[in-house]
């Protein structure tokens, strides 16, 4: 079985709010200078899903990211995973995706990489937090797609996905190929191997751009955008954190009940 | 520019009942067609929804289309998109506005692609602009460390998911009028490439994470297991739920189920009350919706601090007791 897992690089999503700046004029975010770029943790999960389908029935996994340069350190933690090659998309034309473009871009590098029986996403980015790629390549492709998945199992040729609910799961079944976006509920992605480490490390991450895989510069980057941004700030918050203070912490905890009480709230 | 008239909102059911979210949709849906002077619509689809039609207009929609059919009967992303897509190129709305909710997470990506236009999910604020007459889109990003405002200027529909709880449904007017149309999707089984098996409701004990009105979360100043038994009495004395940032959770001292945040759950509690946690942007991702948040910390720096309301800085240890014993004195007065 032949899987590709598509992964994005984002600013790393723990990093301390005080720690993130926005540049308004260029409308992105300023990378903070202690913490490096991370996978998104839903795509890390993607690329789980696909080393579990890999350890139960063998399986090639592939990976691909749209992204810069260093996206490339992402894809080499995604091969000391487990994963077998990977192929990161960049060129200066990509820059400045939406969803539409992004999406765009992928299926195009997934149509040069050619043989696939399932395409596994994170189930949306950590950064813009859309979650439209993977259904949007699924149609560029003209493939079924299920979404946040927590299970996937396969069998004949098609793959029974548990999806994740409010109140629980469904189980539906799906002919293959397929797209399938999967949740956090799937479970802990695991850690590299210092194995997988040194595998990964002797691996080359070749660099596909536009002209590489094909694609109409009509459709790529800032050209190919359904969606314009007009604005990307950091709001100013109304209201200022009211400190409770008092004698001891027993008072404090009195005034603090009392003023949720005036407030209305308890 | 492509042609686009008015405002269709996707209705869904809840217990035999229009869902809350879907009253929502007809109340920004209501204001956004006012300000556009255009007409307000409203789709049901399942496989025996009509009954709903005219609750749907008591909520704000002049008309309302009713999809019926046997394939619909359970959210199926193949028929779904199937029947949206032809009444969306015969209708040719100017809007399109779902709910961010299972389905809409679903449906809304997959129908925009196959519509060909733009799509923002995930919105807090939706108006229209009074000189270019396109719809600005307000949603978070970078774990609601930002928002971003955006247009889909050139194709139609304008689409758009709106997270549950952002907007206020209308009051419910039993002398509106409006029509009702049953729409005829034409569905073709066999075009229908993935199956639904079976659904597995999972039992929650007390109140829902993303339900509650009250949410108290424990982080990892917690320090083990233990102490979150006193976040639950809080939580149950206050009709809420617990939950806990993500080290709690990645350290097993909870079950994973509880996580608030990015990975986790998204809540949207009227009171929310974090304890011993910081505020990293992976767990504001998913309660910055709570309308009004308290939290105790022993660091006066920590960034949490920024984003509530209320705050105590000091030990929860010693602040917790007095603050549930007094919490419940003024329950019973």
């Amino acid at each position: 079985m032949n899987i590709i897992v598509c992964v994005k690089e984002i600013p790393d999503p723990e990093t301390p709010a005080s720690a993130f700046a926005i540049d308004e004029a260029a409308m992105r975010a300023i990378p903070a200078k202690d913490t490096p770029p991370v996978i998104s943790p839903f795509d890390e999960q993607a690329v789980e899903a696909a080393l579990r389908l890999k350890d139960s029935l063998g399986a090639k996994v592939t990976v691909l990211s749209m992204g810069a340069s260093s996206a490339e350190k992402v894809l080499k933690h995604t091969l000391s995973m487990g994963a077998d090659e990977a192929f990161l998309l960049s060129d200066s034309s990509f820059e400045n995706s939406d969803s539409t473009s992004a999406a765009y871009t992928l299926a195009q590098a997934i149509k040069k990489v050619g043989e696939y029986d399932m395409i596994i996403c994170g189930r949306q980015a950590g950064d813009f937090d859309s979650g439209q790629v993977g259904s949007g390549i699924a149609e560029m492709l003209g493939i079924p797609s299920v979404t946040v998945a927590k299970k996937i199992e396969t069998l004949d040729g098609k793959a029974k996905v548990e999806r994740v609910l409010p109140d629980g799961y469904e189980v539906v079944e799906v002919s293959l190929p397929a797209l399938i976006t999967v949740s956090n509920e799937l479970g802990e992605p695991r850690y590299a191997t210092l194995k997988g480490i040194m595998a990964a490390a002797k691996k080359t991450v070749p660099v596909w751009n536009a002209a590489e895989i094909g694609a109409d510069v009509a459709s790529i980057g800032t050209e190919g955008r359904k969606t314009k941004m007009l604005k990307l700030f950091i709001p100013v918050r109304e209201s200022k954190c009211e400190f409770i203070e008092g004698e001891n912490e027993e008072e404090t905890a009195v005034k603090l009940a009392q003023k949720l009480r005036e407030v209305k709230l308890i | 520019m492509a042609e686009g008239k008015g405002v269709l909102i996707v209705g869904e059911m809840a217990n035999g009942n229009l869902a809350a979210m879907t009253t929502e949709l007809l109340g920004i849906g209501r204001k956004l067609a006012d300000d556009l002077g255009e007409e307000l619509s409203a789709v049901l689809m399942g496989g025996e929804v009509g009954g709903m039609a005219e609750e749907a207009i008591k909520f704000g929609a002049d008309k309302v289309y009713v999809i019926e059919s046997p394939l619909l009967k359970e959210y199926v992303t193949d028929s779904y998109v199937a029947a949206m897509a032809k009444l969306c190129e015969e209708i040719k709305p100017n809007i399109l506005l779902m709910g961010q909710t299972s389905m809409g997470r679903d449906l809304a990506p997959r129908l925009a692609f196959r519509l060909g236009t733009g799509l923002t999910t995930d919105c807090l604020e939706l108006s229209i602009d009074p000189d270019t007459k396109l719809m600005l889109q307000t949603k978070p990003v970078y774990g609601g460390n930002a928002l971003s405002i955006v247009v889909c200027e050139v194709t139609r529909p304008q689409m758009a998911t709106i997270r549950p709880k952002s907007m206020d449904p209308l009051e419910r007017n039993d002398s509106r009028k409006g029509e009702i149309v049953a729409y005829d999707a034409g569905l073709d089984e066999s075009a229908i490439r993935v199956k639904f098996i079976e659904k597995v409701e999972e039992e929650v004990v007390g109140v829902k994470l993303e339900d509650a009105d009250v949410v108290v979360v424990g982080g990892r100043g917690m320090g083990g297991p233990e102490p979150f038994a006193q976040l639950e009495e809080l939580a149950k004395l206050l009709g809420g739920a617990v939950g806990a940032s993500r080290p709690p959770c990645d350290s097993g001292w909870v079950p994973t189920t509880w996580q608030v945040g990015l990975t986790g759950k998204m809540v949207t509690p009227t009171l929310y009350i974090g304890v011993a946690l910081s505020g990293a942007s992976q767990h504001l991702a998913g309660c910055s919706g709570s309308k009004t948040m308290v939290a105790i910390n022993k660091d006066p720096e920590a960034n949490i601090f920024k984003v509530c309301q209320f705050g105590i800085v000091g030990d929860f240890k010693k602040v917790l007791p007095p603050f549930i014993d007094k919490v419940k004195e003024l329950k019973k007065g």
